[in-house]
């Protein structure tokens, strides 16, 4: 797939201003460049069963399983459609405990790198999104149109992910 | 090396030797009179001072020396071993781990630990008698006049003596045999001399030309052996000399073979570093020892080069040094990470091989499967070779607990005994590293809650002393670790009521023996009715169990009341690799692991047809419960087909797992999924195929768990509504 793009050591050296825009069931998002590591085609899924739906299940990334996250279901917009510009965009985030651990995040499409400046975003609005504020970083003017930027450690919250799964499991053996 | 490592080194060794002279100190207690312990611990000391005295740590040099004279007398016999004596030399090897560690630290020794040692120093000289500063000097005296036992006849005062007979052409050369005896005036007093004249001949034969003289010559000098040789050195191949040293000489040169530096040498080489013989000596034996064919050192002494002693020293010597390059050969020091490195890298091997074989399986090409195979087949060995690197003896974590016993018993005032058994069953080194603080928790509870006192065992008819017993077995594929008492075991009831008390549960009505154990496990869970300093505080149970669930582990419990109670801790062999079963269910690729795998046989129809009604079926006349894989993980567009059942075995259970297709074995390399997963019951991590793909491997007993536990709730629900 052409749409593949490395994020480069040197553009990770720059000022948190550079964000990756993508496409999640027709509207766009974006996430700070800093903690991708690399996007890659989608493919080769294995299914961990007695997960929650937006855990997709894992992939091989070169020699270790990474867990790979359905954004569009964690926002509870159900699950994401496979095309063929399905991506899955690989993010480290940080542990509360120093561990860091590599999430994989199923996108539909990729768009492009964007630079905006810290005074083109705006706080995040009370209500109105359709996601939980706490995943909302900020919304980006990009073009007179807002993109609403993700806070990565909170949609990808370790703790959550691992916790919510508990959750489900009580409610589907009850 | 630098000095910062070469120092890390000595802390390491001196941990090690710590650990040994506890051991052997222990050992002692219990067999006394065991020379060899008492050498190997005196050794241990002496190698603790002598490495500290290198890197100028004089506070352990001092406390250490003052050990090492006691044991030295300990090993002449001097001081007799009683348990006062052990208990003591065991208080002086912790204070020298103590010291150590401060050094380790960097840390400031304060008074109060000075004093400490100055009192232990002073117990130490108390226990040997009058002789409070007790060098060595005994010892090379005895050995001297062992010397002129064992009749070293020639020596004679402490002189050389020097044994000459100039050969017949000495003249006839031009030397005169009367300038090399003023010239070896001139290194020291020439005491006497003996003139030889039994080789001249008669009168008429003799040639006035020959030399037929001899001298008998004793010399009190200063000067060493190869000095005095060199006296003589242009008449050296005309002549036979014999130098012997003085007697105070032959204690010298022992002690200088002692001294060498520890390097392989020949008995030879070793004399004449010494100085106990010539290289010309050497020579001459060696050429005798052509004819004769005897061990140099007869012919050494035979030849009255060399005293006994002085050989018998060297041999000594030349045996240590083969000795300590024994051990040096057995043990090779790895940073632990370059080992994990090493095995991460073998099971990157262990996939990139399993996807060459898939590949040369496609291209239908016979030599290049061929050639994988054998790949495939090395890969395996190196795989195993590379896991047993990391695989050692729980002995060593299992011997740690003599002490704790010993000390611990004391404290409580209980007389406990400590059986160890299967201290040669080996597993992974990062398990074993993390199983040594939940086993002390058990080992203290045990002893503590446990064993009762020694009037309440005699009350109940037991022997006074209670056994705690350490062991250690494989069982299909997991390493049993079992903490057993005979003390008074667990109540029951006064679980339950703890339980009820604390609401845990609503009523113990129905709970099986083992549930109700289990309890104990949970936080802050605790029966004692009094706390002590060592335990009943109830914590501990719950991170014991914590930590062996973080290794992938199981606890369980034995115990009858008023016999005893065993804990059995299971765990998996190892962390990185095993031996797998694939199966395949509809799309999916699972990992059994191939030591549970007991057998597979196939799911009759009608037993399919059954298993809407129940979930069991008869194999070979016995119950066997099965979890059918596609519904417990609701993989869809499974089951159309032939099914198989595995039979899994964990501890003393079997189940039957029901799945599409068996795949056969195959080298799992466990992947941890990552703390995502962490709650995920039932699968206990991940690996990756052939084909790139990555399989689930299935945590049987987990899985056999949640499916009993969904059926209960069902159930439950069930009889609700009815």
């Amino acid at each position: 797939m052409g749409a593949l793009v490395k994020t480069e050591q040197a553009e990770a050296v720059a000022e948190q201003q550079q964000y990756l825009t993508f496409m999640l069931s027709g509207e766009v998002f974006a996430i700070g460049i800093l903690v991708i590591k690399e996007i890659i085609e989608y493919g080769q899924l294995t299914t961990v069963p007695m997960m929650p739906d937006f855990i997709r299940g894992v992939i091989n990334l070169r020699g270790s399983v990474v867990p790979v996250v359905d954004l569009s279901a964690r926002f509870g917009r159900g699950k994401t459609e496979l095309t063929r510009r399905t991506c899955i965009v690989i993010i480290e985030v940080g542990g509360d405990g120093g561990e860091s651990q590599t999430v994989g995040v199923m996108v539909d499409a990729v768009n492009e790198v964007l630079e905006i400046p810290a005074n083109e975003i705006e706080p995040a609005p009370a209500f109105g999104a359709k996601i939980r504020t706490d995943f909302i970083q900020g919304m980006g003017k990009v073009d007179g149109k807002f993109v609403i930027l993700l806070d990565v450690d909170n949609v990808l919250s370790v703790d959550e992910l691992a916790m919510l799964e508990g959750a489900v499991a009580v409610s589907s053996g009850a | 090396m630098s000095m910062e490592q070469a120092l890390q080194t000595f802390f390491e060794e001196c941990r090690e030797l710590l650990q040994q002279m506890e051991d052997i100190l222990l050992q002692l207690e219990r067999v006394p009179d065991d020379p060899e312990a008492v050498n190997a611990m005196f050794r241990a000391a002496h190698t603790i001072k002598g490495s500290a005295g290198l890197f100028g740590l004089d506070d352990i040099v001092a406390f250490t020396h003052t050990v090492e004279n006691l044991l030295d007398m300990v090993r002449d016999g001097k001081v007799g071993i009683t348990s006062a004596l052990v208990a003591e030399l065991l208080l002086c090897r912790d204070h020298i781990g103590d010291l150590v560690e401060h050094a380790a630290s960097g840390g400031e020794i304060n008074a109060e630990f000075r004093n400490q040692g100055d009192m232990l120093s002073a117990r130490l000289r108390e226990f040997m008698g009058e002789a409070p500063e007790l060098g060595n000097p005994q010892v090379p005296a005895e050995r001297a006049t062992m010397v002129e036992a064992s009749g070293g006849g020639k020596v004679d005062g402490d002189t050389w003596h020097i044994s000459l007979r100039f050969g017949k052409d000495v003249l006839r050369n031009g030397m005169d045999p009367l300038s090399f005896i003023r010239y070896l005036a001139t290194l020291g007093e020439v005491v006497s001399i003996h003139t030889l004249v039994d080789a001249m001949p008669d009168g008429d034969s003799m040639d006035p030309e020959s030399c037929y003289l001899g001298f008998e010559i004793d010399l009190r000098s200063d000067a060493d052996k190869k000095t005095i040789e060199d006296v003589f050195e242009f008449v050296r191949d005309d002549c036979q000399l014999h130098i012997l040293p003085p007697r105070s000489k032959i204690s010298e040169f022992m002690d200088l073979i002692r001294r060498l530096p520890e390097e392989d040498a020949m008995l030879g080489e070793i004399l004449v570093k010494s100085g106990a013989i010539t290289q010309k000596e050497l020579e001459e034996g060696l050429s005798a020892q052509w004819d004769v064919d005897a061990p140099l050192g007869e012919i050494l002494v035979e030849k009255e080069t060399v005293q006994q002693p002085v050989v018998e020293a060297a041999l000594e010597k030349q045996k240590q040094i083969k000795e300590s390059r024994v051990q040096e050969a057995k043990f090779v020091r790895v940073h632990a990470d370059k080992l994990d490195s090493l095995i991460n890298m073998v099971g990157e091997l262990v996939i990139a091989g399993a996807s060459a074989g898939l590949l040369a399986q496609r291209s239908k090409d016979g030599p290049l499967q061929e050639a994988t195979s054998i790949v495939s087949s090395l890969v395996e060995e190196i795989r195993d070779g590379a896991l047993k690197l990391r695989m050692v003896e729980i002995g060593e974590t299992f011997s740690r607990f003599q002490r704790v016993v010993r000390d611990v018993s004391k404290e409580l005032g209980k007389n406990i005994g400590l059986e160890i058994s299967g201290a040669e069953t080996e597993l992974d080194k990062t398990v074993v590293e993390k199983i040594g603080d939940p086993l002390m928790h058990l080992v203290r509870n045990s002893m503590d809650h446990g064993i009762e006192s020694r009037e309440l065992r005699l009350q109940r008819g037991k022997s006074e002393c209670g056994q705690l017993r350490l062991n250690a077995y494989h069982d299909s594929g997991s390493i049993v670790i079992e903490v057993g008492d005979d003390g008074g075991g667990l109540n029951r009831e006064k679980i339950l009521n703890k339980a009820i008390e604390r609401g845990l549960i609503q009523s113990g009505q129905g709970m099986s023996d083992s549930d109700v154990f289990k309890l104990i496990f949970e936080p802050g869970f605790s029966t004692a009715d009094q706390v002590t300093n060592l335990s009943g505080r109830g914590v501990g149970m719950d991170v014991v169990k914590r930590n062996i669930e973080a290794l992938r582990g199981t606890v369980e419990i034995d115990s009858a009341e008023g016999k005893g109670t065993t804990t059995r801790i299971r765990l998996p062999l190892t962390l990185a690799i095993i031996d797998g079963f694939l199966v395949g269910v509809g799309e999916s690729f699972f990992v059994v692991p191939l030591d549970m795998v007991q057998e597979c046989v196939e799911l009759s129809e009608e037993d399919r047809r059954n298993g809407k009604e129940h979930g069991f079926l008869n194999l070979r006349g016995e119950v066997l419960p099965y979890v059918r894989l596609c519904e417990q993980f609701e993989i869809s567009g499974a089951g159309s087909r032939r099914e198989s059942v595995v039979v899994v075995q964990y501890g003393n259970q079997k189940a039957g797992m029901v799945v599409d297709d068996l795949l056969g074995e195959f080298q799992t390399v466990i992947k941890p999924m990552g703390q995502v997963f962490r709650n995920l019951k039932g699968i206990s991590g991940s690996t990756i195929l052939g084909s790139g793909e990555v399989a689930l491997i299935l945590d049987v007993q987990a899985l056999v768990q949640v499916a009993a536990s969904n059926e209960a709730k069902s159930l439950a629900r069930v009889s609700v509504q009815g």
